[in-house]
């Protein structure tokens, strides 16, 4: 039995130690807005939030997770439902084609906004290497965290 | 002739089928008359327009959230004034769960924020065609879905009348609304819904549709109807579906198509933790159905996933493709040089205008077999239970996906519900349902619901792929420049020995041949077992780099610009072939290439080692040129700054989305520049990210779209953005470089192989 905080709450799970998070939050806790998409740590579909840092939960296995706190995509908005300014602005920008990889996408765009509340094109394209959009929407991820940095600000 | 029937060839016949249904449905009805509705005999159209219009009991039967009064089979309007519109075709990232009902809502008069979309269910003799595909969900559904609309705008304005005792005629509507201006009143589509729906369904031809002017939603920019469940994380997409008791599969197929299961370590992995099965599909041996292959199940994703890992298999390879792409390419290298024997067209004296000619020039191109890449691997939920099934699949042909899964499991079709789920991308990889016959295979066996999962190397080894191919080509130009002579010998690939596999055909009325007097065009097909299938502008998306890169080379061979080269070589405005108003016109064809390279400053004076290169390229009824701006390194390094894209596509539902999937064709077409697929022993050599790097956010250029206008009817635009971005970029390169591009991957790394 493994416990940690995901979201907020105190969960207890059942699953092997050497069992990635990802499997964890999809198929024990229900929490499918992480995605699988390489099993590698090579597209960012599955980024979440450590302790407030971005990683990739599809290499991570739940045994290091221990005491942690993990915060996915259902947890990124405010308690009473109003969404974190990198989720208003996907919306406002109609970022997503597909959508697959944007769960991914928005939480390395909201640990980028932490650190970094004006991050430039560049600051963005470094900060947003990892996460593989098949789609293309690029050009649009990039618009969408300068949105979500001016509402910020 | 091999009396093996191979993966490719039943890929092939899958997709022949696929594309004749594309190509013989019409893209726009625009003529339904009284008749063809109430007869229910005059063609597929007539007959469609007609059960999705009449309530009747299917309509009723069909369309969930029963109890709301129902206009006809897209539109329901609760007491409340909530507006339902059902959503016809699969979404897998192109937008048409939104543009679709946006058409609808329009001609309805509703206003959008008093809309919700669901997915309709699967029902072809209600709503038609429900196909993502060959960009045609927009021109194949605009009619209907306009009419759909505007009846019901005109059940409501009849119920109002009759309400107020006013004429109809002096009864109008806006957001939601029935307004009598004489009387100062109005009144809400929820209180009139139940009086509406008793209201006899009009006439198609007495409906009077909306002009442009008119639009109030088309033409405006509305976020998809998704976005905020995809933004909090709500499960959407397919590998998201759980039912209660569900188990989770993976499903281990032979690494080179077409070899069966000899022996596995199957009571070893049986033993493993979580596995609660693990057994031998024989499978019927159609690649698009269900191939051989182990089944392994268990009691979370995780620890079938670590089962997988440790399963050994000994595959029986008689039979199995050992096709090389080395070996391939050594074929088709010794060919070319030539015309090859097989001739699709022939026009004039070929020879003698070569011979005569002032200058000629001659290239060999070719390109590598790349693979779909959903970002969202391939994964069905299915739960069969005796004599019914039900699959909830993220597909792009739900109706062939409940056929083929009724096949595999030797029941009939209507005993396979099929639930439409989001896709996490397409691009053609989803036309076929093999992922959807192993779940419900599977679930079979088990007797329990089950979730089959792919890995990312299941996805990229098993695909149905964009096929690689070789082309030579000479030309001819007279004194003046002029292209006289065009020959092209298309080197590619065949799995009957007869018919090109899909997209590696070339048929007699591509671009430039119609308008050359001495053209030929001739083939020479390499046998093939690797399955192909139809990837994002099939043919178009690799004869594009051909083509409008040799049309390059011959303006530059001519001492001439090679926009002014491009528009001379079009011609009068007229369509291909002439009266085919879906064809290529070559006046629309000058008037996209002139946009572009206006906007982007065609002629300009450019930085040190930048370059700009032009190409155009027509498919799925959609003109579009692209303008690149690239700059070359001293160390060939090259990089991408800008690209201007100019469409004609008609009037354009929605822009955002459409606009988004321009700029998604553009990122497309530069990472496909960069990839490809090893072929050796039958076997994929690439299986991860890593071995195929797809295109990130920092190498993705600045793009410019623009829209010309026009009387067309809209068309699609998920595919026909792709084509020219390649040419355009490798005209760029040698603009900038002098370096000519004839091979793909045209880059590695960000330099030039």
């Amino acid at each position: 039995m493994i416990t940690l905080k995901v979201n907020g709450q105190e969960r207890s799970v059942n699953a092997d130690p050497d069992t990635p998070i990802l499997w964890v939050l999809r198929d024990e806790l229900g929490l499918v807005g992480t995605k699988f998409g390489c099993g590698l740590a090579q597209c960012g579909s599955c980024t979440v939030h450590m302790n407030g840092k971005t990683i990739r939960s599809c290499s991570t296995p739940i045994a290091s997770a221990a005491g942690a706190e993990i915060t996915t995509i259902e947890g990124l908005a405010n308690a009473d439902g109003t969404l974190h300014p990198v989720q208003q602005a996907w919306i406002d920008l109609d970022v997503a084609q597909c959508g697959y990889c944007q769960a991914g996408q928005m939480m390395s765009a909201a640990a980028l906004l932490r650190d970094n509340p004006k991050p430039t094109d560049a600051d963005i394209d470094q900060a947003m290497f990892g996460n593989l959009c098949r789609c293309g929407t690029y050009t649009r991820i990039r618009a969408a965290i300068h949105a979500a940095a001016s509402k910020l600000a | 002739m091999n009396k093996i029937v191979t993966a490719a060839a039943q890929a092939d016949a899958y997709f022949a089928e696929l594309i004749r249904e594309f190509e013989t449905a019409p893209l726009s009805r625009r003529s339904l008359d009284r008749r063809s509705l109430f007869k229910l005999g005059g063609g597929a159209a007539g007959l469609v327009l007609a059960f999705s219009l009449v309530r009747g009991r299917e309509a009723e039967a069909a369309v969930p959230a029963a109890g709301d009064p129902a206009l006809n089979a897209y539109i329901r309007i609760a007491p409340d004034g909530k507006i339902q519109i059902l959503a016809k075709n699969p979404e897998v990232g192109q937008g048409v769960k939104t543009s679709l009902p946006m058409i609808v809502a329009d001609e309805l008069d509703a206003a959008w924020s008093d809309v919700h979309i669901e997915m309709a269910p699967v029902n072809s003799a209600l709503y038609g065609r429900q196909i993502a595909g060959g960009s045609t969900s927009i021109p194949m559904s605009w009619d209907i879905l306009r009419q759909a609309g505007a009846a019901g705008r005109a059940m409501l304005i009849k119920a109002a009348a009759k309400e107020w005792k006013v004429p109809e005629s002096e009864l109008t509507t806006a957001d939601s609304h029935v307004i009598h201006a004489a009387s100062n009143r109005e009144i809400g589509y929820g209180a009139l819904a139940s009086k509406a729906a008793q209201v006899p369904v009009p006439d198609p031809a007495t409906l009077k549709l909306k002009t442009p002017d008119q639009w109030k939603i088309i033409g405006t920019s509305v976020t998809g109807v998704d976005n905020h469940a995809l933004v909090t994380g709500k499960p959407l997409f397919g590998i998201d579906q759980k039912i209660d008791g569900m188990l989770y599969a993976t499903y281990e197929k032979c690494p080179a198509v077409g070899g069966k299961v000899v022996s596995a370590n199957l009571d070893e992995i049986k033993k493993m933790p979580g596995v609660t099965d693990a057994f031998v599909l024989e499978g019927n041996g159609v690649v698009t159905d269900l191939m051989p292959g182990v089944a392994i199940v268990a009691n979370s994703t995780w620890a079938a996933l670590r089962a997988k890992s440790a399963l050994q298999v000994t595959w029986d390879e008689t039979s199995a493709s050992k096709d090389s792409w080395s070996a391939l390419t050594k074929q088709a290298l010794d060919l070319s040089g030539k015309p090859g024997k097989d001739v699709v067209h022939k026009a004039g004296d070929v020879d003698a205008a070569l011979a005569g000619a002032a200058k000629t020039v001659e290239a060999f191109y070719s390109y590598p077999f790349v693979s779909h890449a959903n970002m969202e691997p391939q994964n069905c939920t299915a739960w069969v239970q005796g004599d019914k099934a039900e699959v909830w699949a993220p597909t792009q042909t739900p109706e062939r996906g409940q056929q083929a899964v009724a096949k595999v499991l030797g029941l009939p079709n209507e005993a396979v519900t099929l639930h439409m789920v989001r896709g996490g991308g397409g691009f053609g990889r989803r036309l076929t349902n093999d992922f959807a016959c192993e779940a419900a295979a599977i679930s079979q066996r088990t007797g329990t619901p089950i979730k089959l999962t792919w890995t990312r190397e299941d996805d990229m080894r098993h695909d149905f792929y964009r096929a690689g191919g070789f082309h030579w080509l000479k030309a001819g130009l007279d004194a003046n420049g002029k292209l006289v002579a065009w020959r092209h010998h298309n080197i590619g690939f065949s799995a009957d020995g007869k018919a090109p596999v899909i997209g590696s055909g070339i048929p007699p009325s591509e671009f430039p041949l119609p308008m050359v007097a001495n053209g030929e065009l001739s083939q020479t097909l390499l046998p093939l077992m690797t399955p192909c299938g139809a990837w994002r502008a099939p043919k178009s998306n690799v004869v594009a780099f051909v083509v409008q890169g040799f049309i390059h080379e011959l303006a530059t061979a001519a001492g001439r610009d090679h926009l002014e080269f491009l528009l001379e070589v079009m011609g009068e405005p007229k369509h291909l072939p002439p009266g085919n108003m879906q064809a290529m016109h070559t006046g629309r064809a000058a008037g996209v290439i002139k946009l572009a390279a206006e906007k982007a400053g065609w002629g300009r004076q450019l930085p040190k080692g930048h370059g700009l290169g032009i190409a155009f390229y027509f498919s799925h009824a959609g003109h579009f040129a692209e303008v690149a701006e690239v700059s070359v390194e001293a160390d060939k390094t090259v990089n991408i700054h800008k690209v201007w894209v100019a469409a004609d596509i008609g009037p354009i539902i929605n822009p955002s989305s459409t606009i988004n999937q321009i700029e998604g064709s553009i990122i497309d077409g530069i990472s496909t520049m960069h990839l490809e697929l090893g072929i050796e022993d039958g076997r994929i050599r690439e299986g991860n990210f890593h071995e195929y790097p797809l295109l990130r956010i920092g190498q993705s250029p600045k793009i410019e779209v623009h829209f010309a206008k026009t009387d067309y009817p809209p068309t699609g635009a998920g595919e026909p953005a792709f084509p020219p971005l390649a040419p355009a970029v490798a005209n760029a390169v040698f603009a900038a470089s002098g370096r000519r591009i004839r091979s793909l991957p045209m880059m590695k790394d960000g330099a030039f192989v």
